[in-house]
């Protein structure tokens, strides 16, 4: 089995957490990773991607082809628009709704969402407000992975709360409780 | 005892160099080489063996300073983007001449498609040029392996031999089998006179270099990480050459109509194999990421006869870095879309932070200049780059490091006015200071800005040569103490400083303006560090 995966935001965002604790979560299952971050420039406020690709085989490519993507995970509409041609016929777009303006010709908002609504497979919300309203509003990407989780299928949602409670424990028990009770979060959202 | 870990391929160099038995690594940081240099700075085994770690003023400082560990017996690492080759240029192609004593990888990481530079550059051009081996890792494992085997090579041969890597492999995670650390390398002090470039020697030495040629050559031939793979059933169909992470897209793609596949990771190229690849194919396509550099040694090496199909025969794109698409459609397989690109997405170009210095340099800047119908703001390299885009859209150039200032001082000299430099503290150390000397030479009429936050901004926030020593460097170059002003960048000041540039755009020589504020990304993670500090001394 494998899953390739395109994460996708805006520079500052913090789509590297979510790929590292999916990349510590297939550690933990034994999987074959890889995953080319953006680096430099495009982190000033620039649109930022990474792939991310997991496998039971090992895996050639750092990069994913055109119509291969499994999954779109983005923490911003547009952001996840982006990445359209990469995904694959029965791919699943897991995005934030909520735009983030920081240009002046940013698109109309219904025509996004037009055109989100007219994907086979999308699950959408307001990532920043549910994890306000949990009191956890740091941990809007965590409710991001929650709502990615069953479409991940290659890794578990136990396994991604290992990851978790592996990647925050440094930063204290109430780090660690406020990620997991978003991800959780998310996890019912895309029920 | 081996150990599984997962790497980006830059880190996968740096751990791999500690394992070599690393004395130092020399570095300037630019992307995508920087974490290299960063993981070495971060790892425990750099304060236990005391390796030196500290970023260098310029790629050439680094070069030169490894080349003198090198002297001393100790293995050194130089690691820069493509472009700091050309800063390194004479120090690199000279230390091919001298040879090496303690070994020498010089990593020069490219940056195809130029996803944060100025260039695509090839530094395996560099390679031929200095006539020294050149490896290219396909992937994390074989980074973090050859650099071992690159220590000890070059040591074998006394040369200085060059790591290539791209921003895919650099900036790309995946597990590697690691190994225990060697000691520390530690040959004798080198007693030799090979050192003293003077013609005499030089050419002795450069009939050395041309002597160890073939050996080069046999030992890529023989090189476990060159490998020819044969498909007798398509004997007589086009045959394929990978190079460094082509060899990826090329496995990708599980071509099923191809001859063989020969993977280049260690130059010069092993012609053997590739002869023996095109005795069993009608043609050969070259995969390589970069510039045309095998495709055009393979057209020389077959002869006009012979078809080589690659990035010049228009079978791969000229430009932009390879991806798993380009790569299968070259070998007739397809890969496609299934969803077209949307027509609502825009481009969302970086942009300076919100409550960045450099924004308050550029109104400004841009505020005087409006009262000149010729101003014209020559730019150099790094986050106030970002001052060509909207909204300031304040820049009429930028080239290379400390291009500003000199640009400035050619306009100037030719009768353009104002012309007026700006130009970062790490660029201005870098290679900004040589300029500023020029121009209070010829007492050329510039205004230079020396936008100063303190650090090295836009590879990540690395300490920045220069700091604090800004001033003192300016007037001990000869600028004037009445035409050099330091100011701090913040909406309040506008009047002061608008007021200042305009002045000393009406002086008839070399003025220096330091606008100095610290960089909002440094400020707020010194700032987190400094809460979480306090926080965990009240627990
Ligand atoms: C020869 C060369 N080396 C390195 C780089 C990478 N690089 C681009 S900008 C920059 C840092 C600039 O720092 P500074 O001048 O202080 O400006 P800031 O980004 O802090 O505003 C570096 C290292 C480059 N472009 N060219």
């Amino acid at each position: 089995m494998k899953k390739d995966i395109i994460l996708s935001g805006v520079g500052g965002q913090g789509i590297l957490s979510i790929a590292t604790v999916i990349g510590e979560a297939a550690t933990i299952a034994g999987l074959h990773l890889k995953q080319a971050e953006v680096h430099g420039m495009s982190q000033r406020g620039g649109d930022v991607q990474s792939d991310l690709r997991l496998s039971t085989e090992p895996i050639a490519s750092d990069l994913i082809a055109r119509g291969q993507a499994d999954l779109i995970i983005s923490m911003e509409p547009m952001e996840a628009l982006r990445y359209l041609p990469f995904l694959a016929a029965d791919g699943a777009v897991i995005t934030s709704s909520k735009p983030f303006i920081n240009i002046p010709n940013y698109p109309e908002e219904a025509a996004l969402q037009a055109e989100l609504k007219a994907l086979p497979k999308v699950v959408q919300s307001d990532i920043d407000q549910v994890a306000a309203d949990l009191g956890a509003a740091r941990s809007s990407n965590m409710v991001l992975l929650g709502m990615a989780a069953k479409f991940l299928e290659i890794v578990s949602p136990d396994t991604l709360r290992e990851a978790i409670r592996h990647i925050f424990a440094s930063k204290g028990d109430s780090v660690v409780e406020s990620n997991i009770r978003a991800f959780n979060a998310g996890i019912e959202l895309s029920e | 005892m081996s150990q599984q870990k997962l790497l980006l391929g830059d880190e996968a160099i740096a751990l791999g160099a500690l394992h070599a038995g690393l004395g130092g690594v020399y570095a300037y940081p630019g992307t995508p080489s920087t974490e290299i240099t960063e993981f070495i700075q971060g790892n425990p085994l750099t304060r236990e063996r005391g390796i030196h770690s500290r970023w260098c003023t310029n790629e050439k400082t680094a070069m030169e300073a490894a080349l003198g560990m090198s002297y001393a017996g100790k293995r050194a690492l130089v690691c820069m983007k493509h472009v700091g080759m050309n800063v390194c240029a004479d120090a690199f192609v000279n230390s091919a001449i001298t040879g090496t004593n303690g070994g020498i990888v010089v990593l020069a990481a490219d940056d195809p498609s130029m996803h944060s530079s100025q260039n695509e550059q090839d530094s395996r051009f560099y390679g031929k040029f200095a006539m020294v081996p050149v490896f290219e890792p396909s992937n994390q494992q074989e980074a973090y392996d050859m650099m071992k085997v690159a220590f000890e090579y070059s040591e074998a041969i006394k040369e200085p031999v060059v790591m290539r890597l791209v921003t895919r492999l650099a900036h790309s995670r995946a597990s590697v089998t690691i190994g225990e650390p060697n000691a520390q390398q530690q040959l004798p002090l080198s007693t030799g006179r090979q050192w003293v470039l003077l013609p005499g020697i030089a050419k002795k030495n450069y009939a050395v270099l041309i002597d160890k040629q073939p050996g080069m050559l046999k030992a890529a031939e023989d090189s476990t990480y060159n490998s020819l793979t044969l498909y007798p059933a398509n004997k007589g169909k086009m045959g394929v050459i990978a190079c460094g992470i082509g060899y990826n897209y090329v496995t990708e793609a599980q071509p099923k109509n191809v001859s063989g596949v020969l993977k280049v990771s260690q130059y010069p190229l092993p012609e053997s194999q590739i002869r023996q690849l095109a005795a069993n194919s009608d043609s050969l396509l070259v995969v390589e990421d970069g510039q045309p550099v095998v495709e055009q040694d393979i057209k020389a090496m077959l002869g006009t006869g012979y078809v080589v199909k690659g990035r010049l025969s228009g079978d791969l794109p000229r430009t932009g870095e390879l991806n798993p698409d380009s790569v299968a459609r070259s070998l007739g397989e397809e890969t496609g879309a299934c969803f077209d690109a949307s027509k609502n997405v825009v481009g969302r170009p970086p942009a300076l932070c919100p409550g960045c210095g450099h924004r308050d340099v550029y109104n400004a800047l841009n505020k005087v200049a409006a009262e000149y119908p010729n101003a014209r703001i020559f730019g150099d390299i790094g986050c106030y780059t970002l001052g060509a885009l909207p909204p300031f859209q304040a820049l009429a150039s930028c080239v290379d490091m400390g291009a500003s200032i000199t640009m400035a001082k050619g306009a100037a000299d030719a009768g353009a006015f104002p012309c007026i430099a700006i130009i970062g503290d790490s660029t201005f150390t870098h290679s900004g200071m040589t300029g500023l000397l020029d121009a209070i030479n010829d007492h050329s009429n510039i205004t230079v800005v020396i936008s100063d936050n303190l650090t090295t901004a836009m590879t990540g926030g690395q300490d920045s040569a220069g700091t604090n020593k800004f001033e003192a460097i300016c007037r001990g170059l000869g600028v004037e103490e009445e035409h050099l002003h330091v100011v701090v960048p913040l909406p309040k000041n506008m009047d002061e400083i608008t007021r200042i540039i305009r002045d000393e755009i009406n002086y008839d020589g070399v003025s220096v303006i330091i606008p100095r504020r610290e960089c909002i990304q440094t400020l707020n993670r010194r700032m987190r560090k400094e809460r979480a500090l306090k926080e965990a001394a009240k627990k």
